[in-house]
């Protein structure tokens, strides 16, 4: 009888682990979904990026207010969590405070003296996050409606409880505030729970229990909400482009047949080579998830939709209806959908009649666009939501020849006669002669 | 600008069996766009004045493909890149400069993959390498003491992260350079790029040139400087949009240069 306790823990914590691990593994499988993108290149500075961005925050901290703030909750939350590998070891082994043994007191004392603090310094940056989301009219927030908005608050709400939870388990923890060290905070709220030995453990064992299973809960809310950054933060900075951000990729189906229509030699008619299989030809652009690289797609699940980008697009500040955010939400709930279809139908997608574009994104907020990379450069995840806007400008072009007219009549141009304006190409070096 | 420019063409180096230090690509605005050939003229005063040799592609030269590419049509843009790439591998340029940043990024970033690699630079590039060489000396009386605000185009600025060549090459004007609350990675597009500059902005409430424009004023400037024929334009409207033609003029960098 006296294992049960343990038994329990084990099996709480195995559901936990297990259900995320099942949940991750269909995240990767749905990214998989996307076309293979090369990104071997460049290790060192990829690595080194990572580093930066989503271990340094660099570029949270441009904006200094919720920067500061971010970096508080941030480093709160990982160094707290060392706390959690305590909890761990002395929920499957039975143990109480196993770091006591471990340590030396004193050492002991000064780890969960600093959780505690840092506990505090979260509950008010959470509450500084909350007040920003619900109070002060910041245009990123107040533009949130429905889910996403509620998202964003059960993520804080959550937080300050298992802060609470963490501060209450060690100030009703009486051989720990006995103890004399590391109860900096914790020594404050325990004359609120009185002093009768029982009721005391009690609520000790209460808070620790709901401590643990609260992480757990809140590690499998992650898949659902917009907070998977704190993990895919990771990759997706590693991957995020090395390149200068003017430099578009280059489409190498479209290279292929361009050499083929400029070779004087290349025969058209000619028959595929014994052996070739016949390949379907290549979708140009992207219509949907499907026809969206592995990167883009990881993009759209770290998104935290905290707007950044939007409030520095020029099109959406000029009132149009682009949003980048918008764009890395849409293909995420494609995606979702994509994924669920497949769930649903044995392993295999069933055509359901929708698809990223039209359904999802609109002709109209693609072309609103300047390409201008105020997105990109403020993404502090590195996430391109532009290379979205042109892959589906692609489709629109290429696959459907659905460019606004204006823009049809700019490319005649280009083919007829090499200038954007309909311009004899003999002239092209007339404004030298001119006064 | 009476005298007659001289604009040597590669074509004519070549019949010479020379071969210049550069090759001034002029692109499609500054080939045909009334504003734009100016800032072309200008520049092209700039290197007579330092001696530099150069040419141009002349009819030869055709558009990039930046703005079809950007549109969404990658088969227009790769043909012209291969075309552009095929006469200037012939002619065996190696050094590239051009008063364009669309130009400027599409020939650097986009023509290696397809065969073409080259030097590329922007004119505010050059220019600041010209006076840092010695080559080009500026007297700096002309715009004394002027306000003058730099307005970053995306494609130089945030696309290739050059921020301090065009504000080096100003500081030499001896102006008083004041900066817009958006500037350098921050900047905001003034709306012509990714193929705007070509169609009708989509509903909105405001037009972007219009705010990039309220953004240079609150700086009270005499004058914007540009280093893109597009901004260029879409400055100079938006400061006709607010009425303020007869007291700020909007010029290029090259234009500034060639008048200190």
């Amino acid at each position: 009888m006296e294992y049960i306790p343990n038994i329990l823990f084990a099996v709480i914590l195995a559901l936990g682990i297990g259900y995320f691990a099942r949940n991750i593994k269909k995240l990767i499988r749905n990214i998989k979904l996307g076309r293979e993108v090369d990104a071997s290149d460049h290790k060192r500075e990829r690595w080194s990026n990572m580093a930066r961005i989503a271990l340094g925050q660099s570029k949270m901290v441009k904006r200094p207010i919720a920067g500061f703030l971010h970096v508080v909750v941030y480093v709160g939350f990982i160094i707290i969590n060392i706390e959690v590998l305590e909890i761990i070891i002395d929920g499957l082994f039975g143990t109480h405070r196993i770091g006591l043994k471990v340590l030396p007191e004193s050492v002991y004392g000064f780890l969960i003296g600093s959780f505690e603090i840092l506990a505090v310094l979260v509950l008010v940056a959470v509450f500084a996050f909350w007040m920003r989301r619900n109070v002060i009219n910041i245009k990123r927030f107040k533009s949130l409606k429905g889910w996403p908005k509620n998202d964003g608050n059960i993520i804080l709400y959550f937080e300050v409880v298992l802060m609470c939870l963490f501060l209450v388990m060690n100030a009703t923890d009486t051989m720990f505030q006995n103890l004399g060290h590391g109860n900096v905070i914790s020594q404050f709220i325990a004359p609120w729970f009185g002093d009768n030995p029982d009721t005391l453990h009690i609520i000790e064992r209460t808070a620790w229990w709901l401590h643990i299973v609260g992480i757990l809960i809140f590690l499998n809310y992650l898949y659902f909400s917009k907070h998977l950054h704190i993990l895919l933060a990771f990759p997706n900075t590693y991957y995020g482009s090395v390149a200068p951000k003017g430099k578009f990729n280059n489409l190498e189906s479209v290279t292929n047949e361009v050499k083929l229509m400029m070779d004087p030699n290349a025969d058209p008619f000619a028959a595929a080579p014994e052996g070739a299989e016949e390949e379907e030809p290549a979708k140009f652009g992207a219509s949907d998830v499907m026809d969206l690289n592995q990167i883009q797609l990881l993009n759209a699940y770290t998104c935290t939709e905290c707007g950044r980008c939007t409030a520095a697009c020029p099109a959406n500040l000029t009132g149009k209806k682009l949003s980048p955010r918008k764009i890395m939400m849409d293909t995420r709930d494609r995606l979702e959908e994509v994924g669920k279809n497949i769930d649903a139908n044995g392993g295999e997608f069933k055509d359901d009649g929708k698809q990223l574009l039209g359904d999802y994104i609109t002709n109209e907020e693609l072309w609103a666009c300047t390409t201008c990379n105020a997105c990109v450069e403020e993404c502090p995840v590195s996430i391109n939501p532009l290379s979205i806007i042109l892959d589906m400008r692609r489709y629109l072009v290429m696959e459907q020849s659905a460019a606004p007219m204006e823009l049809n009549n700019m490319m005649t141009n280009i083919e007829n006669n090499g200038a954007p304006w309909p311009y004899n190409q003999m002239d092209r070096l007339n404004w030298a002669k001119e006064d | 600008m009476s005298e007659e420019l001289k604009v040597p063409t590669m074509a004519e180096f070549m019949a010479e069996g020379k071969q210049p230090e550069i090759l001034f690509w002029v692109g499609s605005a500054g080939s045909y766009d009334d504003r734009a050939k100016k800032i072309s003229k200008a520049f092209v005063k700039i290197l007579n004045k330092a001696n530099v040799e150069f040419a141009v592609l002349g009819e030869e030269e055709s558009n990039t493909g930046d703005v079809a590419k950007r549109a969404g049509n990658e088969f227009l843009f790769q043909m012209q890149a291969m075309m552009n790439i095929e006469i200037l591998n012939a002619y065996e340029v190696k050094r590239i400069v051009t008063c364009d940043p669309h130009s400027y990024n599409c020939i650097k970033n986009e023509y290696p993959s397809l065969g073409g690699n080259y030097d590329v630079v922007h004119h505010t590039q050059f220019i600041k390498e010209l006076i840092s060489s010695g080559r080009l000396t500026i007297e700096g009386n002309t715009y004394k003491g002027k306000r003058i605000t730099f307005h970053d185009p995306c494609y130089l600025g945030r696309a290739n992260s050059e921020y301090n060549a065009p504000r080096d090459v100003l500081k030499k004007t001896n102006a008083n350079l004041v900066e817009m609350k958006r500037h350098k990675s921050t900047a905001l597009c003034c709306g012509a790029g990714g193929a705007q500059m070509f169609k009708e902005p989509e509903k909105g409430n405001m037009d972007i040139n219009v705010l990039r424009t309220e953004d240079a004023l609150e700086t009270k400037p005499d004058i914007i400087a540009t280093g893109c024929p597009y901004c260029n334009t879409m400055m100079t409207d938006g400061v006709k949009a607010k009425e303020k033609e007869n007291e700020i003029s909007v010029l290029d960098i090259a234009e500034l240069i060639a008048n200190s």
